[in-house]
């Protein structure tokens, strides 16, 4: 591979976001855990058993899956989807909670803690915690844990303890916002795991690079099939890491153009929209600087998507460098047509996606138009729609 | 002279510890908030930390996350908070500190808030998710300023960063007296006593102590050790409890606050 841009500085910053904004009582546990990232991830032994779990436990290589009919209905450019969903526990997730809860047992640390929206992260975290004998505990708003029902319960059954959380929006920024505390109480014995290329530093780089495997293996498999680099990456973002993890190895490929999709709930002109990027303004929440949804005084505004895992008003600070930068675009997409990405892919071949990945879905008919015949688009099919089955049932 | 660090002096010559109640401003709204305050400085408050809301306090305990919630509820500013500190400023000369969220600060314009501040009348802010490394370019604004950054230490950073932070901050420096957020506590643990000594052998600034502080009994003990106790959610407690008599909610302050502030003083 070439070489990647040297993003993260020393400090966290990706040009003027990132950074640690965080309480001086996790300064120590966030220097810690840098040395000990940096220590770790060069290790051989280290990548040898990560890649061994990634493998044997997680179902890894993914497929890099033609979807022939879906091409043919859209009448673009030819249309290959990372299969993510077929993953154990049902998304991306496991690439980055394999890797962080390998990271928090070299570090000697006996409980994790994790937020979760959807609960495909906190699920992937009680897994974990699960397989390597951890203590876990994980923070979901009560909006989500009425929407999210399956995933509580999987959780529970994985003999991890849900935390309810009902201030603010009673979502996933109130769920970090709690997780946060908890870590700031118990930081000595805790490890934090975050589930999406947000928060202080080294979480966003962290995470990137648990989640960079995607990009790395659809790489491989394009070169591979097509003998040529794709014209297109598509994903959708909430944090944003699985479009983090298959944009970032192609980071150097000027020539190919990143397609993040946000999510924009009742549409991009009302209030009810979780437009991070597109709408929002540069500012500080959960640790790091980035584009975040606020009034004009500073206050977070509620997002707002039919995907508990898009229901975010920041996102990771990369994905606002590569947006500031030119290198990445981003769009949006209503919560009806994301319900309409769902019908799409499931009737034409056979998959149900996750909401989140639905929005991606939708936005290939919109590209559709624009693309020719020739051009290569990547998806990444972040995770499957089991979880969302009462949702969708709900509203068509 | 920054009137903080006047008080100091002040307090130091006469040989007495500083007592510092926090509310948060706007809760239950402006006009109460006002009166409260002036209930303080009867009371024998020594400087005042003003919270300004923020919708996403990730420092703070239940208690002083539901009097943020009342206050943005209530409908307050940064702006409106300003106004009220211009007009208090012509009542009492007590030391205002501010304490909130770095966005809310990011989001005014950092230049524009010192300034605002400082012709305001309010003497320092504390800002809880701003750590030293990301705090170099308010630190430098606000010294032009004669406007104090009060860095916070924890009981987890390590003695050669505590030196940093000292050296760093200005007014005082604020120990967390424990890790976790704020909130009453019924133990500050029997390791804080030696923990604020060892501070005190590295620092000639005030080291005043914070967190879980909730009657006289512990803010004498701590202000024994220490330059001040400063007390937020026992006294924002006081506030909930009262919140259906606001005519009478100044003179409950005062009646709770007086023996813990004559406690910190008799030290």
């Amino acid at each position: 591979m070439r070489k990647m841009p040297r993003v993260p500085d020393e400090k966290g910053y990706f040009g003027i976001f990132g950074g640690k904004y965080i309480p001086e009582t996790l300064m120590p546990a966030v220097r810690e855990l840098i040395a000990a990232y940096k220590s770790v991830c060069k290790k051989s032994s280290f990548k040898k058993t990560l890649k061994h779990y990634l493998t044997e436990y997680a179902g890894r290589v993914t497929p890099l899956y033609f979807a022939e009919k879906l091409t043919a209905k859209l009448g673009g450019g030819k249309i290959y989807m990372k299969r993510e969903d077929l993953l154990h526990t049902g998304a991306h997730k496991i690439n980055n909670t394999l890797g962080q809860a390998l990271l928090a047992v070299e570090m000697g640390k006996k409980r994790l803690i994790a937020e979760t929206g959807a609960g495909q992260h906190g699920v992937a975290t009680a897994t974990v915690a699960a397989l390597f004998g951890l203590k876990c505990e994980v923070y979901m708003g009560t909006e989500d844990m009425k929407r999210q029902r399956l995933n509580v319960f999987r959780m529970k059954l994985l003999g991890t303890k849900v935390i309810p959380v009902s201030s603010g929006s009673c979502t996933l920024k109130d769920a970090m916002n709690e997780a946060i505390r908890d870590w700031v109480t118990n930081v000595r014995d805790t490890f934090y795991v975050i589930g999406s290329v947000a928060g202080p530093h080294p979480y966003p780089l962290m995470v990137r690079d648990f989640q960079a495997v995607i990009g790395i293996e659809a790489k491989r498999q394009i070169a591979k099939k097509e003998k040529r680099l794709p014209t297109y990456l598509v994903a959708c973002v909430g944090g944003g890491s699985n479009a983090m993890g298959l944009f970032y190895p192609f980071y150097n490929d000027k020539k190919v153009s990143f397609i993040g999709v946000e999510a924009a709930g009742e549409g991009a002109k009302t209030d009810h929209h979780a437009i991070a990027l597109g709408k929002g303004k540069v500012g500080i929440l959960h640790g790091s600087k980035s584009f975040i949804l606020e009034d004009a005084d500073g206050q977070i505004k509620l997002a707002h998507s039919i995907s508990a895992g898009l229901d975010y008003p920041g996102v990771g600070p990369e994905h606002s460098y590569y947006k500031e930068t030119g290198r990445a675009e981003y769009v949006s997409v209503t919560d009806a047509e994301a319900l309409a990405g769902v019908k799409l892919l499931s009737e034409t071949e056979g998959i149900i996606p996750a909401l989140e990945s639905a929005h991606a879905v939708y936005y290939l008919k919109k590209l559709a138009k624009k693309t020719k015949k020739k051009d290569i688009i990547i998806m990444c099919l972040s995770g499957r729609g089991d979880k969302d089955i009462d949702i969708i049932s709900e509203n068509m | 002279m920054n009137r903080i660090e006047s008080t100091f002096k002040k307090l130091r010559k006469a040989g007495k510890k500083a007592f510092i109640p926090y509310i948060t401003a706007g809760d239950p709204d402006i006009a109460t908030t006002k009166k409260i305050v002036c209930a303080l400085e009867k009371a024998g408050a020594d400087i005042i930390e003003l919270g300004i809301p923020f919708s996403d306090p990730l420092a703070d305990g239940p208690t002083i996350q539901k009097a943020i919630e009342r206050s943005l509820k209530a409908g307050c500013t940064v702006k409106k908070v300003l106004d009220m500190v211009k007009q208090l400023r012509k009542m009492t000369h007590v030391p205002f500190v501010f304490m909130t969220y770095y966005n809310i600060v990011f989001n005014y314009g950092l230049k524009r808030f010192v300034r605002d501040t400082v012709s305001a009348g309010a003497d320092g802010i504390i800002v809880p998710d701003l750590p030293m490394e990301e705090a170099g370019e308010l630190i430098g604004i606000a010294d032009r300023e004669d406007f104090c950054v009060i860095q916070l230490s924890a009981p987890t950073t390590p003695p050669d960063r505590f030196k940093k932070i000292a050296k760093a901050s200005r007014g005082f420096i604020y120990y967390v007296s424990l890790t976790g957020v704020t909130g009453m506590r019924k133990d500050l643990g029997t390791k804080l006593p030696g923990e604020i000594k060892k501070l005190k052998k590295m620092t000639r600034k005030p080291v005043c102590v914070g967190f879980g502080i909730s009657n006289s009994a512990q803010a004498g003990k701590i202000a024994s050790l220490s330059d001040g106790a400063i007390v937020g959610s026992a006294l924002i407690k006081v506030i909930e409890r009262g919140l259906n008599q606001k005519n009478v909610l100044a003179g409950k302050v005062e009646a709770f606050i007086r023996p813990i502030a004559n406690a910190v003083h008799k030290v």
